[in-house]
């Protein structure tokens, strides 16, 4: 159950792509994609490194730590771009937080 | 892309494998055609799973397994394995009425990725009167409740019409109440057997303006909670859909009997030469098959088409559609409001009857 704020994300909750929401390599098309329900995004670098880190196990909180080890980017940017595309999956119910 | 794009060979993205035409329901809008494949033309299991290894190939990422009811067919779950196999999002379309308790496990088993059901009405006697099968919505009810048992994700399908579009707040409960993470409301689109009880199912206008007032209103509402994707009523729209995404370019359609269509209806259309995955295969259909090919692009398209801005985000709408109202299927779709045949849909639509449903039946 999320209980965090509209438009944020709690530190703790650790985001999951559940059944029914993949993130797969399509050689033919060319790149990542996530698959859903009646619905394909392509996943562009970030996307991808974003999604592959929400596998139920790290926390919101350590996914953001980690990206921003990894990018060597300022934390609170880093923050910024993963809540939105986080928030936007959760509310179309293709991610569990 | 180029501007003209004619011959542009696109990727597809989806693929809907009609594994059969049989169906225990019979609801008077189904999209199959009114010629329906019998069960001796049914294509093999082994078939079947060389087209969704040729369709991944190809660059489909979702199969979507119907029919018919796709649960007619006993190797149901060796399909469904087989497209997960050969990577591909497997989405299972039912009608609920004849998926056992049994069925749906082997399907989560073999890795199945999403379900849809079809639902007609919230009212169990209204739902079960458009199905023409007593005891329909018990048992999709039921089938609901395993998928979710099980940890599937679920769609609900609902199909608008005259006889339960006043319910359409009830159906988004319904679905709630079932857990369904999307529920799928498309008006009645007039192909097939839809065509043939276009009267008796065609809402008014006043219903169709309420109906979607109420799906904005219920969006809103019900945001964060379930996804409400709406298909609005082609005979009441001022522009044309783009009809799936562009003839020949986003996804293709395998029959039972393994013919290869653009779009299901597209054999409504006469003269076109379809392939079969029987004799072909599905990168050499979609390629060269003279069907793909007869409406590809937007070259064939004429005025007010041609100079017209919205040439690539519709292609003229649809093609069979054009050719069902107007008997030439290069036209101008007429829904467009800029279409010179634009005021026989408004005649049309202005029918409506309180008529016995033409069941669809074998």
């Amino acid at each position: 159950m999320d209980l965090s704020e509209p438009g944020t994300i709690a530190p703790d909750a650790k985001p999951r792509l559940p059944r029914g929401v993949r993130l797969t390599h399509s050689e033919a098309q060319g790149g990542f994609v996530l698959l859903a329900p009646e619905r394909i995004f392509k996943a562009d670098a970030i996307a991808h490194e974003i999604l592959k880190r929400c596998t139920g196990e790290a926390s919101f909180a350590e996914i953001i730590d980690d990206l921003a080890t990894t990018f060597n980017a300022p934390r609170e940017r880093i923050a910024a771009d993963v809540t939105a595309l986080l928030r936007g999956l959760a509310d179309k119910q293709l991610l569990e937080l | 892309m180029a501007d003209s794009g004619a011959m542009t060979l696109y990727k597809p993205l989806g693929l809907l494998a009609e594994l059969t035409h049989r169906c225990p329901l019979g609801c008077p809008y189904c999209s199959n055609p009114l010629a329906l494949d019998k069960r001796d033309d049914e294509l093999d299991t082994a078939t079947w799973m060389r087209v969704f290894k040729e369709a991944a190939g190809l660059g489909v990422l979702q199969v979507h397994l119907s029919g018919g009811e796709p649960g007619a067919r006993r190797d149901l779950p060796e399909i469904a394995a087989s497209a997960r196999e050969a990577g591909l999002y497997t989405n299972l379309i039912t009608s609920g009425v004849g998926i056992t308790t049994r069925t749906i496990r082997d399907l989560w088993e073999a890795g199945l990725d999403h379900v849809q059901i079809s639902i007609q009405d919230s009212d169990a006697v209204s739902s079960d009167r458009i199905a023409g099968y007593r005891g329909a919505y018990a048992r999709k009810c039921a089938l609901a409740a395993e998928v979710k048992r099980l940890g599937l994700p679920l769609t609900i399908n609902l199909v608008v019409h005259r006889a339960n579009i006043e319910r359409i707040g009830a159906m988004v409960d319904l679905a709630l109440d079932l857990k369904a993470s999307r529920i799928e409301i498309a008006h009645v689109q007039y192909y097939g057997w839809a065509l043939k009880n276009r009267a008796a199912l065609m809402p008014s206008a006043d219903q169709v303006a309420r109906a979607a007032a109420e799906v904005e209103e219920l969006r809103a509402r019900h945001h964060g909670k379930i996804v409400i994707d709406a298909v609005v009523p082609d005979y009441h729209a001022r522009f044309p859909k783009p009809c799936v995404g562009g003839w020949g370019r986003r996804s293709l359609n395998v029959t039972p009997s393994g013919k290869v269509l653009p779009c299901h209806a597209a054999e409504a259309i006469p003269d076109l030469e379809f392939w079969n995955v029987r004799e072909h295969s599905l990168a050499d259909i979609w390629a060269s098959s003279p069907a793909f090919n007869a409406f590809r692009g937007t070259d064939f398209l004429p005025e007010p088409c041609a100079s017209c801005e919205r040439r690539e985000i519709d292609f003229g709408g649809c093609r069979c559609q054009a050719f069902l109202l107007t008997g030439d299927a290069r036209a101008t779709d007429p829904v467009c409001h800029l279409s010179p045949d634009h005021t026989r849909v408004a005649e049309l639509a202005a029918v409506q009857q309180d008529a016995p449903y033409n069941y669809r039946r074998m």
